[in-house]
């Protein structure tokens, strides 16, 4: 998975082609990579990621995000577009078991990876357990914002599980408590207009097996 | 059917399914993604192409021209299709400014092109190619300067109410009060921006949308386009949050249709985040005047409410005074609004148009009065209930247990702990509590459905009612299921298709208990035909556990309605009931909030919303709703403002990180209470809507509790830090 430098290299990258700047961008797809030359402008790339499990290869725009590519190419349209511009989280999905706004990634950064959707999580009839928690909560109205509260809470449990603080964590060298304060703190990237987060918080207490 | 009479007994009273806490039947759809909004219908056999669109640079002029040839020439592009080429056309009836066609600029953001290419990049990239020569004007964009010259508009839009002599009873009562406030414009900020996929077929045209208002946008389309209303096909089964954002045909729409004319191909629109707020609607900011003079004992002599508001040339009132007419006695009183003409993009309905931000205005005013009195803020508002319309009073309320709310939230709350203003300082944040009164008119609209009842003894309800997350399937569901006697899970509902009957739609609070009357009205035709062709007295029918019982016969459903089934359909009207008698909701809101004495900062501890809006169809989503609304509220009184460039015209704040809805840590656990109780001049549901009424006196709730732990009196929305922390207590 790319982190920030990695892709603050790749971006500097893709404007000249040398056998120094080859090596640097070694973590990058093959097939991104190879579209980096200075007097041709190769419009369509070739990807291949695992989506809940299955591995998907798709030609896209290189300036494809991760959730267009979703939705528009694979027609995997639980995961929202709400702002488009990583203001809103209802894109959220999660990528080699971290969290991300799939509008802010392109899609041939993700050679390789395993994508998490929220079709991913459950099926009707076989909810994944805060799918029902949502459900048994009324953790939504419109459920638009829905996909993306969920595939964050799921992950935000898992971030607390891994001890991994966060803005009101007080005690850093005690284990990360799932309290609705922290829960919160950590949901707050995923807006919901109808306001559901009274409501979200309880189905995520329920979960994490605690009491808001 | 039409509803003339106060209900009586019927069978929605026996509360099997009506009333219980079910869980939305949408439920696993939306959790797991499988709910397909507006953008979402695929056919993997359409090669669907992409619109994007292009709005206006300018606030106000023409366009002198437009050169797209860079944008044709772009890769992939299909069409351009520009407002010049497509030429004045006439403007739907619920539109105030324009949405497409002709040179004329009329707002910031209005659309002037779309751009249509094979995929979203493409036509994203080939619409910032678009050159524009415009010709601009001045316009006027600050409401402050413009309301100078505002102006009373048409007596349609109610703009005055005068009773008994106000300025006489004012200036020689014992307490007074005199102050401005004001609320700025707020955006919807739904969580789905406008989209549309629109598929020609012929001279058909089919459209997916995201429309509140199935019959509406329906109309509208067809007049903008100067198309047969029946060639146009509306499909909206899932709405992404609307707040009256989506009430009226958008650009969406008529870019979608128009560019899949252009490309001879469906096309997809979804109007740009940092595109809506400007090139949609907002709730107008008001300046608002309230006075009210009081007797030493606490009853209102004299009341007066004015309101300024501004819109474009055309457009309306944001009706900021109505609540004042009707909700605290005082035999001399007047309200005035006026309007303003400005050329920021149009002012239309958001969630509880008018009281939303007259009650912020009013309900501040009313705690300053109380304490000018020495009183409780309750006791103020309990001294000064009505049972009639105080301008009319011969019209009594149908039902009013506004007192009920107030006393049953103060001890609820823990309202007797709270201290004078800036006594409670818990560390370095000072608490408060406050209190507001909500008011919200219940309203009616036609609403019809059809109601199928086959051989399995499913029964499907079709109406074109939406469902923008309030739960209108799963209370369709629940009126279907107790008057047919039918389990939850032999009932399915389809909504949102201009091919059922003509709905209510989702708006003003008048969907939930418009359209399940409507369905109730549908249920009686179906009783009857079942009871009809089983040769029953339809008098002393009892449809029960999937039977139809007559005296001691009994027959099953499945059998009764043969192998061809049975169909009732019909549509609820409405009589003179909501003339004689004013129908309204009422609640009570109770906050306690904490003020950081060194930044100014405002946390929300409590909430606590009691309300009093007839039967609650089903508590869960009733609840979700009040619990939002409490959620918009918060955001109106601590953050959201669209910030008015007033010299380029134009709302700067345009996208969800610069206009701030409330986010999850801002809000505390919420707690609903609704009063048990029905209106029977309602509807034969005896429901009332509660949707808005949750909104309605939460920021003025807000607002109190922050002057009731800082003493500071913020009467300008919002209540941001910087208007605190001038005037805080020491730190030390």
């Amino acid at each position: 998975m790319l982190n920030p430098t990695q892709l603050e290299i790749s971006r500097r990258n893709l404007l000249i082609t040398s056998a120094a700047a080859a090596a640097a961008t070694s973590a990058l797809p093959l097939s991104a990579a190879a579209q980096t030359s200075p007097t041709e402008t190769k419009l369509i790339s070739t990807v291949a990621f695992a989506v809940n499990g299955e591995r998907r290869e798709l030609n896209v725009d290189n300036r494809t995000t991760l959730l267009d590519a979703l939705r528009e190419h694979l027609h995997l349209t639980g995961t929202k577009k709400g702002c488009d511009h990583g203001q809103c989280g209802a894109c959220t999905v999660m990528v080699d078991g971290r969290r991300i706004n799939a509008c802010l990634t392109l899609a041939v950064m993700h050679e390789g990876d395993e994508i998490t959707t929220i079709e991913g999580l459950g099926q009707p009839g076989n909810l994944h357990p805060m799918q029902a928690a949502f459900v048994k909560h009324d953790g939504f109205q419109c459920g638009y914002c829905t996909p993306g509260q969920i595939c964050s809470s799921v992950a935000v449990l898992e971030e607390i599980k891994a001890n991994i603080p966060s803005h009101v964590t007080t005690n850093l060298t005690a284990p990360a408590a799932a309290s609705a304060e922290e829960i919160r703190e950590r949901m707050s990237g995923n807006i919901c207009r109808c306001g559901a987060y009274s409501n979200i918080v309880d189905a995520i207490t329920d979960v994490a097996g605690t009491r808001a | 059917m039409k509803f003339d009479t106060p209900a009586t007994t019927n069978p929605i009273d026996q509360m099997k399914v009506v009333g219980k806490p079910i869980p939305r039947i949408d439920g696993d759809l939306k959790v797991t993604g499988r709910a397909k909004y507006a953008y979402e219908w695929h056919d993997a056999s359409t090669p669907y192409a992409y619109g994007y669109p292009v709005g206006a640079s300018i606030a106000r002029g023409r366009i002198r021209s437009m050169d797209i040839a860079a944008a044709e020439k772009a890769p992939g592009v299909l069409a351009v299709v520009t407002t010049l080429a497509v030429g004045e056309r006439k403007k739907g009836k619920f539109n105030t400014a324009k949405l497409f066609g002709g040179d004329e600029v009329q707002h910031y953001h209005q659309a002037i092109a779309v751009v249509v290419a094979e995929n979203f990049e493409q036509a994203r990239a080939a619409a910032a190619l678009v050159k524009v020569d415009y010709a601009e004007e001045k316009g006027a964009f600050d409401l402050k300067e413009a309301m100078k010259t505002a102006e009373k508009p048409a007596d349609s839009q109610q703009p005055d109410t005068s009773v008994g002599d106000f300025d006489a009873t004012f200036g020689s009562a014992a307490i007074t009060l005199d102050e401005a406030y004001s609320t700025p414009d707020q955006s919807h900020a739904m969580m789905e921006p406008n989209a549309s996929i629109a598929a020609w077929d012929g001279d058909n045209v089919t459209v997916w949308t995201s429309s509140q208002m199935i019959d509406w946008w329906r109309a509208d389309l067809a007049t903008t386009l100067d198309i047969d209303k029946e060639k146009i096909h509306l499909m909206s089964p899932f709405i992404g949050g609307g707040f009256g954002g989506k009430l009226f045909l958008r650009s969406d729409a008529v870019l979608a249709v128009l560019g899949a004319q252009a490309a001879k191909r469906p096309v997809k629109v979804a109007l740009p985040r940092p595109f809506m707020i400007n090139n949609t609607t907002h709730r107008p900011a008001t300046i608002q005047r309230i006075r009210i003079g009081a007797e030493r004992d606490g009853k209102i002599t004299a009341i007066a409410h004015e309101s300024w508001s501004g819109d474009q040339p055309g457009g309306q009132l944001e009706a900021a005074v109505a609540q004042t007419r009707l909700l605290y006695a005082g035999a001399n009183r007047m309200t005035a609004m006026r309007l303003a003409t400005l050329n920021l993009p149009e002012g239309n309905a958001m969630r509880a148009p008018g009281e939303a931000p007259g009650l912020m205005a009013l309900e501040i005013a009313m705690d300053e009065m109380a304490e000018k009195l020495g009183l409780d803020p309750i006791e103020f508002r309990i001294l000064n209930d009505t049972q009639v319309d105080p301008e009319k009073p011969e019209r009594p309320f149908s039902h009013r247990n506004l007192i009920g709310c107030l006393k049953l939230g103060a001890e609820t709350f823990g309202w007797s702990s709270r201290g004078k203003p800036g006594a409670r300082r818990e560390g370095n944040w000072l608490i408060g509590q406050g209190v507001a009164v909500a008011f919200r008119n219940n309203m009616m609209l036609p609403s019809g459905a059809r109601v199928r009842l086959d051989r399995q003894g499913i029964a499907t309800v079709e109406t074109d009612m939406t469902d923008i997350g309030t739960g209108s399937y799963t209370i369709i569901a629940q009126t279907a299921a107790e008057m047919l006697g039918l389990p939850m899970d032999r009932v399915a509902v389809q909504l949102g298709d201009s091919r059922f009957p003509v709905s209510a739609g989702s708006g003003g609070q008048f969907g939930a208990n418009s359209s399940t009357s409507g369905v109730y009205a549908a249920c009686v035709k179906l009783r009857e035909a079942v009871a009809a062709k089983l040769g029953f007295n339809s008098d002393d029918v009892v449809f029960e556990n999937g039977e139809v019982r007559s005296g001691n016969r009994s027959v099953p459903l499945t059998e009764a309605v043969g192998d061809e089934g049975l169909v009732g359909e019909d549509t609820m009207t409405w009589g003179d009931l909501t003339q004689t008698h004013q129908q309204s909701t009422f609640g009570a809101h109770f906050v306690e909030v904490g003020v950081d004495v060194a930044t100014g900062e405002s946390r929300v501890r409590r909430m606590l919303a009691v309300c009093a809006a007839g039967r609650i169809l089903n508590p869960i989503t009733a609840r979700s709703q009040v619990i939002g609304a409490m959620t918009m509220g918060v955001g109106g009184a601590l953050s959201e403002e669209l910030a008015v460039d007033t010299r380029r015209g134009f709302f700067v704040n345009h996208d969800l990180a610069g206009y701030e809805v409330a986010v999850h840590a801002d809000i505390p656990h919420q707690d609903v209470i609704f009063m048990d109780e029905t209106d029977p001049m309602s509807s034969p549901m005896k429901a009332k809507g509660v949707g808005e009424l949750g909104l309605c006196g939460v920021s003025a709730a807000i607002a109190n509790a922050i002057y009731n732990a800082s003493g500071v009196r913020v009467r300008h929305y919002p209540l941001t830090l910087d208007k605190l922390i001038g005037n805080l207590p020491d730190v030390a």
